[in-house]
């Protein structure tokens, strides 16, 4: 990959819950068009990474730069104009809308016409909406209710709504979390490309290593709210620390394995 | 000097009582999360009970015998409503609840005029306790030294209640994790009602006693819920510690607000309460609480633009509905322009409560300032109909643009809340500030212009301004504010990560929903008249809500349909019995419990299910659209 310039920039993020160090003293940065997966196992400390750098959580300690601008503690909302788009481990959605309004309400946010009262939601640019749910592959659910979509189907959406800003960078937390193995595969392909297409960076935590090993152009550690490891997927493979938490789990990656699931 | 220690130990001689039923209110909601409207109509029936009883038991022992018996007695009534109602509804949403409990507030006021009489009753004083003490020349009554102390003394005895016994700690287990307790294999049931049982007696004494201090009467509950209200936003809901601070706050906040500005002593108690939710939105003592269970919404139906089909029938309602002066007569023209005024007022209720969630129990304060609004422009500068129309809802608007900014900084039951006491202290303004408002004789003579001064012209105004209002607000649900501030309603985290500002667009949402309120205030001032405090009073706020919950509060057209039914209804049960709060209490119980949907929200499931062809739409394909492959 050639050098492309430093997206986001993480300097010893910090926070605690009472006793609990949920994420201690981590640093790293996505460059534009990079693709990085944070893995570690539960209660690793990866959602509460994601919650400090789109401003959900206020860091204890530490700066998120974005381009170079400090962006520590800005609301989500300034994170989001910024370019920043968010999925989130359990989906948030508008249920009571219908597929293509979830998306249409984040494209009258892009186009600042929050305050419009006069026009029409279900008319507003529709083509653009359809659109961007045709890309993420739920273009035939355009106007069903939200709440009826299989949770699978919600994750696609909630990629839709995040491309509806034309994000420069897309924080995803478990974005196939629920999906079936195939689909899983598919819904990162299909974000690779587009990140690939758009020149976005992706920031994404996922348990499932096929998926990891398969997209990520690197790999981020985290374990215990600590950073143990960094690096290209083989880099990362080998660890002997990575393995040893991992293995408790059965989640290491080896050769065999991928041969089974490729298949 | 002894004249400001005497007032303070006034004030917490009332601190007592406020916190008893504060500290009830509290302890409910830490188990069951159901905020107790009818609190203060426990607190009221134990001030009755207290009364009966006492009069027959003689001596000291009878009388203090009475008031704790009285207390024992409203529990045992605690007890079966919470076995027969609360348990049907613990699950509801929250709107639902809050609701509910406010139904039973009204039907024990006339339950009690029903029993006890219409007139204050004067009860009995506490044997041995009539005198008083003399402090630095001043009296202070004997029984206020008694209320004083006791308020530490329950403090105290909570206190080991929740820490010394095996109830106790099931209780705060209970607070922190319901699931947990239950799967620890305790009877949840029980532990709900028992806990239940305590919060009512606690009110229940807290009113039981008043009586030697106080006349007792059927209005009392009210004027304590705000009170209380007012009490648990500053020290915290759950937390019995701040119910007590909070109490003896509020208690020495009203007894110095006298001195300071006489007239309108709320408006002290008023300003802490603003400061302290500035500072600490969730109270003193409280917890922020995790987001609550969101929308007043049961099912996800979204809301569709009406259907050309839908649009004939409403313009042909419209139509029928302006012939109506070619057949009624006059009485049937004013009862007319009446429900148009209350359609206004509901249709701006649902757009702030089922478009944006925000169930407010004060909306009527807004239309109540647009009543005033006008009759001071017609009366004070004599401005002509048209100009009052069209300035008056301004102080609507000025009203919910001020408290509106205080209010949605809360959610959930601390906006309804929140919104209540707001309106309450409108009420209090316009009925103790007679030299500008007239108090409690209101403002006379406000007639209308005399191009509508007759029936009919009158009522084609209302109609005119409403189907106007109805489809301004119409347009508005459906317009990218519309939907923003739905969103903010659906999910707020994930409007948040869209770049929605909720606090402000749900700011936005409450002054078009004051505005909206205060035009139906100001067409209402001219249409009786008059203006009186009652027009921002807690009775028009519930009349409002139960408008948009019998229309259904799932639906965009249920406002309409709700105000038209319910206000012809009511007009009709004033004029046939006496009773219209129990009834309309009873009304607003069933429909929580056995008819959450509402008229139109029923309505629209008969479409749906295909029994109401000239009403289809076309439902969306379940196409099979897969991957991206
Ligand atoms: N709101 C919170 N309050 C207290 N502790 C929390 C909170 N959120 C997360 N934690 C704790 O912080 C740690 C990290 O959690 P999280 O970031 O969700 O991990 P991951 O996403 O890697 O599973 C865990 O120990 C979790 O229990
Ligand atoms: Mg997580």
């Amino acid at each position: 990959m050639s050098v492309a310039p430093t997206l986001l920039a993480v300097e010893d993020l910090t926070k605690s819950y009472g006793g609990v160090h949920a994420v201690r003293g981590v640093s790293f940065s996505v460059a534009a068009g990079e693709i990085v997966a944070l893995i570690g196992p539960n209660g690793a400390g990866k959602s509460t990474c994601f919650d400090m750098l789109n401003g959900q959580k206020t860091p204890d300690r530490g700066r998120v730069r974005l381009l170079g601008e400090d962006i520590t503690g800005r609301p989500p909302r300034a994170v989001w104009r910024l370019g920043v788009g968010r999925t989130f481990q359990i989906t948030a959605t508008f249920p009571t809308m219908t597929v293509r309004e979830n998306v249409q309400v984040a494209l009258v946010s892009y186009a600042n016409k929050i305050f419009n009262v006069w026009r029409s939601t279900p008319d507003f640019e529709r083509g653009e909406a359809d659109r961007l749910l045709e890309l993420v592959g739920v273009g035939g659910y355009a106007e069903r209710p939200c709440g009826e979509l299989a949770y699978g189907d919600l994750k696609r959406l909630e990629l839709a709504i995040a491309l509806a800003n034309h994000p420069r960078l897309l924080l995803m937390d478990e974005p196939t979390a629920g999906m079936a193995p195939r689909e899983r595969i598919e819904l990162m392909r299909l974000t690779a490309r587009i990140a690939r297409e758009q020149s976005i960076g992706v920031l994404f935590t996922e348990h499932d290593m096929d998926v990891v090993f398969e997209h990520a152009n690197r790999i981020l550690v985290l374990n215990r709210g600590t950073l143990i490891a960094e690096g290209s997927p083989d880099d990362v493979r080998r660890d002997p620390q990575v393995r040893a938490i991992y293995l408790g789990e059965g989640l290491v990656y080896d050769a065999r394995h991928r041969e089974g699931a490729g298949a | 000097m002894s004249f400001y220690i005497v007032q303070f130990l006034t004030g917490l001689a009332s601190a007592a009582s406020l916190f008893l039923v504060a500290s009830g209110l509290s302890i409910i909601f830490g188990v069951t999360r159901i905020v107790n409207f009818a609190h203060g109509a426990f607190y009221m029936l134990g001030a009755y009970v207290a009364f009966t009883l006492t009069e027959r038991l003689s001596g000291t022992l009878g009388f203090w015998g009475g008031i704790v018996g009285a207390a024992l007695i409203v529990a045992l009534i605690g007890v079966i409503v919470e076995m027969v109602l609360l348990r049907r509804i613990y699950r509801s949403p929250e709107l639902f609840q809050l609701l509910a409990t406010f139904g039973l507030t009204l039907m024990v006021e006339d339950l009690v005029v029903l029993i006890w009489g219409p007139d204050d009753l004067l009860g009995r004083r506490a044997p041995g306790l009539r005198g008083a003490i003399d402090f630095f020349g001043q009296a202070v009554p004997t029984y206020d030294i008694l209320l004083i102390v006791l308020g530490p003394v329950v403090l105290g005895l909570l206190w080991l209640l929740f820490r010394r016994t095996r109830w106790g700690v099931l209780v705060r287990a209970a607070t922190q994790d319901r699931d947990m307790v239950a799967a620890l294999g305790v009877n949840q049931k029980w532990l709900f009602t028992s806990v239940f049982a305590l919060g009512v007696f606690l009110a229940a004494l807290g009113g039981a006693l008043q009586i030697p201090r106080d006349a007792v009467n059927h209005t009392m509950d009210l004027r304590i819920i705000v009170d209380v209200f007012v009490v648990v936003v500053i020290g915290g809901l759950g937390s019995i510690t701040g119910a007590f601070v909070a109490a003896v706050l509020v208690s020495e906040l009203n007894a110095f607000g006298i001195l300071i500005f006489p007239k309108i002593s709320i408006i002290l108690v008023f300003l802490v309460m603003a400061v302290v939710l500035v500072v600490r939105p969730w109270g003193l003592f409280g917890k922020p609480e995790a987001a609550a269970r969101q929308t007043p919404g049961l099912s996800v139906r979204p809301w569709r633009p009406l259907s050309s089909n839908e649009r004939l029938a409403f313009i042909g309602a419209l139509i029928i509905a302006a012939a109506l002066p070619l057949l009624g007569s006059n009485y049937a023209l004013i009862v007319g322009a009446e429900i148009a005024i209350f359609v206004i007022f509901a249709a701006s209720l649902h757009f702030l409560m089922s478009v944006g969630g925000l169930a407010s129990f004060g909306h009527a304060a807004y239309f109540g300032l647009g009543t005033y609004g006008v009759a001071f422009l017609a009366k004070f500068l004599g401005l002509p109909m048209i100009v009052c129309l069209l300035i008056g809802p301004l102080l609507g608007l000025l009203g919910a643009m001020l408290f509106g900014w205080f209010a949605v900084q809360l959610s959930g039951v601390y906006f309804a809340m929140l919104t209540l006491a707001f309106a309450q202290i409108v009420w209090s303004i316009a009925f103790q500030w007679v030299e500008v408002t007239g108090g409690d004789n209101g403002i006379l003579g406000v007639w209308p212009a005399a191009f509508v001064a007759t029936p009919a012209r009158f009522y084609w105004l209302a109609l005119f301004v409403t189907a106007l209002s109805v489809i301004v607000l119409r347009v508005l649900v459906f317009s990218p504010f519309g939907y923003s501030l739905r969103a903010t309603r659906d999910s707020a985290l994930r409007s948040e990560a869209i770049g929605l500002n909720s606090k402000r667009i749900q700011w936005t949402a409450f002054v078009i929903a004051g505005t909206f309120a205060g035009i139906a205030g100001a067409l209402f001032a001219y249409l009786k008249g008059s203006v009186f405090p009652d027009n921002a009073g807690i009775a028009l706020s519930v009349d409002s809500l139960v408008m948009v919950l019998l229309g259904g509060v799932e639906t965009v057209s249920g406002a309409v349909i709700g105000a038209i039914v319910y206000k012809a209804l009511s007009i009709w049960l004033v004029s046939y019995t006496e009773l219209s709060k129990l009834v309309l209490g009873g009304m607003i119980v069933l429909i929580v419990v056995a008819f959450p949907k509402g008229i139109a929200g029923t309505f629209g499931n008969l479409v749906d299910s295909g029994r109401l062809p000239f009403f289809k739409r076309a439902l969306p394909r379940a196409s099979q659209a897969e991957g991206a492959e």
